[in-house]
């Protein structure tokens, strides 16, 4: 059965976009043999549609700013589960990786001394939370991810990765020593079957913000990598901490960039009242997503919404003039008209809380080395695998993620998986060979699907998965309400398991890769759903209304979830820093 | 009822292409084109085309509506629709793989040509590269560019001669690079530039300003490059 094709890489990395493509760089730099497995042209990724910026203390607005005043923002954001020595590495790193991409050809937007332009964004202060509001987010215009992404698909073509265009992993491969080594994977445009074999396998996979009804996230963010590493039996950590972006537009979910907020917008309601300030006294409109995004809900909820139906708020941002949103804004001027009908010159947006990034992930180190957890609670390398960037949990984020953070998050660690496992290559690897058995075994999801009768459509289980998701597990959560929609992904399972392809033909079947994607959309929200009701306090972008405060003395650390239990343990969170004493947990008010 | 005609082809099954009809009930709702396409795509799972921002950024959805090249995702019907009628096409001047989805390794072999990335072999600072804002938006109307490809597959300088002339697009990137004050490879990106038909070729018909969906001008670009390429040869 397993008589495939075999295609041999030093390292392979699943997913072209930002994280990838910086850790393919890396190594194709040093002359290893590199493949990227991208399952759209690599400039068709999600980090395209990155508008903001990227969080970086370069000393570019403020001369006298300082990345240890970024690792504070970082950490209190994270609402003190993000592991500190991560977010450490992220931020003292961050103004070399940021160089680097300037010095690839980046066009960011410039100030008068020709320097890196940088806006305010939310969560972020100087001196620690004492100095005011800063303004730390380096950006080109509000197109940043796209100007990263297309910089990094640039210098990869410069040094000549290889690339799998439209090529889907459908499933990890593992040797007799449960270590990574390669993947199996379909090329879209012929059908052709092949084991990708390697000696790391990096996952690059991107968020899964599809598993949700109402999300700003593009089509192909369908947990990919999470649904894999769940498969494989790995475990992944803080899944239920997705954040809710303030401001996607109403009935599209198109993103507007936080950077609005940054240049001076902000958010009212149908009595026109500039309401954060009630909710946020100092940062208003820049207080971090999650409490924005839960104070736009409790204003819809105590009928203070705009629109017929008060279902959602106003973004205002026609008093900064036109020449400004022209100038600063042009990208979300074009959304605006296009998805809300509204010219932002004018008049407000109509805005509404949207699904938007996935805080959880696959376990990392700092080095993107893939972790599991053994019986005693100590992390194990899984030998052979990687993860960088949103598939990833290093955890830079923890229960909340600051905006700009994730470009950052992305460049930094998919530089520093790339470099480890360069080393690691340079040193030797030797992993078992894959059997018949081993590569037959990560077939199976792919012959149910290639032989599957009778079953439903894929599009039709796809919407009963987001509905389920949007209503029990959105900004506010309650146990009761997650246990009956635990219920009803139960019934759920069987269905989307049996899902029917009826088109088995194989020139770019995309029917099949949405047969495929629906099985990751599923694995990630079910571990998402247990996750969620699993942790039973509020904290960051998880708020209980059953549970509604803070309980540091049971959860002040990870949860991780276990596939083949479905059950959640714990995992301590890192409080120790190399540069300074650890930021200890505090109230967190903006 | 709106009536929807696609180009279909599946090389697995059929001889030759096609147009099928659809009805489509959009209840009224202007909405966009990709909507259309997906709701299509629920009924009938074989129906094939590219899809990923659904906003406008990563240029997967380039198709020819109603006669035009556009993005499915930001073409609203009102702009698309002739007498209750939708017609979707691949972009043309390339070749097919499957429905609306095709073959785009020539459009993007020659953005390859041009050497898409930035030259400069100058050590570099220890912060970046000093740039004015002036210096800057130089680059304004030319590093928008998403690789849609619906210029250069609406240019029939490119239909003619899709391996030797660079196309819109491709040209549009060249001048990105030729404009940034960064770049150091002025002269190199000019000789690689100087034949008869990587940049000569076209006719100046403006068909890529016409269908561009980021509102972006290759043929002022186009342009700026015949004229720096006439300066250096004298």
């Amino acid at each position: 059965m397993a008589n495939i094709r075999t295609m041999s890489f030093d390292a392979v990395i699943v997913g072209g976009g930002g994280s990838g493509m910086r850790a393919a760089l890396q190594l194709a730099q040093s002359g290893y043999k590199t493949a990227v497995i991208t399952k759209v042209f690599p400039t068709r990724s999600h980090t395209v549609s990155a508008q903001g910026g990227i969080t970086c203390a370069i000393a570019s607005d403020d001369p006298n700013d300082q990345w240890q005043w970024h690792m504070y923002d970082t950490i209190k954001g994270s609402d003190y589960i993000g592991d500190q020595e991560a977010i450490e590495y992220m931020c003292q790193t961050g103004p070399e990786a940021i160089f680097e991409l300037e010095h690839m050809g980046l066009p960011f937007s410039r100030t008068e001394e020709g320097r890196i332009y940088q806006r305010p964004f939310g969560g972020q202060s100087k001196d620690f939370g004492n100095g005011g509001q800063a303004a730390r987010t380096c950006a080109a215009a509000d197109r940043t991810g796209h100007a990263l992404l297309h910089t990094l698909y640039q210098g990869n073509l410069k040094n000549e990765t290889t690339f799998l265009n439209e090529w889907y992993a459908v499933d990890i491969v593992k040797n007799a020593d449960n270590a990574v080594v390669g993947v199996v994977a379909i090329n879209i445009e012929t059908g052709e079957t092949v084991y990708v074999k390697s000696k790391a396998t990096v996952f690059a996979t991107g968020g899964a913000g599809r598993i949700y009804a109402s999300t700003t996230n593009a089509h192909i963010c369908t947990g990919d990598g999470v649904g894999m590493a769940l498969r494989a039996g790995f475990p992944v950590q803080d899944i239920e901490m997705w954040q809710f972006h303030p401001t996607g537009i109403h009935g599209a979910g198109t993103l507007v960039t936080e950077g609005c907020r940054g240049e001076g917008g902000y958010l009212i309601n149908k009595d026109g009242e500039r309401f954060m300030e009630r909710y946020a006294p100092n940062a208003k409109d820049l207080a971090g997503r999650d409490v924005v995004a839960r104070s736009m809900v409790l204003e819809i909820l105590e009928g203070r919404g705009c629109g017929p139906d008060g279902d959602h708020v106003y973004l205002k941002l026609d008093h900064l003039g036109e020449e400004t949103l022209n100038a600063k804004l042009p990208g979300i001027l074009e959304l605006s008209r296009t998805f809300a009908h509204a010219d932002p010159v004018k008049e407000p947006i109509p805005v509404v809380p949207t699904c938007h990034y996935m805080m959880g992930g696959i376990p990392t180190n700092v080095d993107g080395q893939a972790l599991t957890i053994d019986k005693d609670g100590n992390d194990q390398v899984i030998e052979g695998f990687y993860a960088c960037g949103e598939a990833a949990c290093v955890s830079v984020h923890g229960a909340n993620r600051l905006g700009g953070n994730s470009l950052l998050d992305l460049v930094v660690f998919g530089r520093a998986s790339g470099m480890f496992i360069e080393k690691q290559l340079r040193e030797g690897i030797n992993l078992k060979d894959a059997s018949e058995a081993d590569i037959e075994a990560a077939m199976v999801g792919l012959n149910r699907i290639n032989t599957s009768e009778g079953g439903e459509k894929a599009s039709v289980l796809r919407a009963e998965l987001q509905t389920i998701m949007q209503n029990y597990f959105g900004v506010f959560r309650r146990g009761d309400f997650m246990k009956e929609g635990i219920e009803k992904l139960n019934a759920l399972r069987p269905r989307i398991e049996n899902v029917v392809l009826e088109d088995k033909s194989n020139a770019f079947n995309t029917a099949r890769i949405e047969a495929l994607e629906l099985q990751n959309l599923f694995a990630t929200a079910e571990a998402t759903a247990i996750s969620a009701e699993g942790r039973t306090e509020s904290r960051g972008a998880h708020a209980r209304e059953d549970f509604q405060e803070r309980d540091d003395e049971n959860w002040l650390c990870h949860s991780v979830y276990f596939p083949e239990s479905k059950t959640l343990g714990k995992r301590g969170v890192n409080f120790t820093l190399k540069t300074r004493e650890a930021f200890e947990p505090k109230i967190r008010t903006y | 009822m709106l009536n929807v005609s696609i180009y279909r082809y599946n090389p697995e099954v059929d001889s030759e292409p096609y147009m099928q009809d659809f009805k489509v009930d959009t209840q009224g709702k202007d909405v966009m084109v990709l909507d259309v396409l997906e709701k299509l795509k629920t009924e009938d799972p074989t129906l094939t085309f590219r899809r990923s921002c659904r906003e406008g950024v990563c240029g997967s959805d380039g198709v020819n509506i109603s006669g035009k090249n556009g993005l499915a995702c930001i073409t609203p019907l009102s702009e698309a629709v002739k007498g209750n009628k939708l017609v979707i096409r691949p972009l043309p001047g390339l070749p097919v793989i499957r429905d609306l989805v095709i073959d785009m390794s020539q459009f993007y072999a020659q953005y390859e040509k041009i050497q898409p990335y930035m030259i400069n072999n100058n050590p570099a600072p220890a912060i970046e590269r000093l740039q004015s804002p002036e210096e800057r938006a130089k680059l304004d109307g030319l590093y928008e560019c998403i690789l849609c490809a619906c210029c250069s597959t609406a240019c029939p300088s490119f239909w003619w001669n899709p391996d030797k002339f660079i196309g819109p697009s491709g040209l549009l990137q060249a001048y990105r690079f030729l404009a940034d004050s960064r770049d150091t490879a002025t002269e190199e990106r000019l000789a690689n530039l100087d034949d008869p038909f990587s940049v000569f070729r076209c006719h100046g018909i403006m068909n890529c300003v016409q269908v561009c969906p980021k509102g972006l001008n290759p043929t002022k670009a186009i342009g700026h490059i015949r004229s720096m390429l006439i300066r250096s040869a004298t």
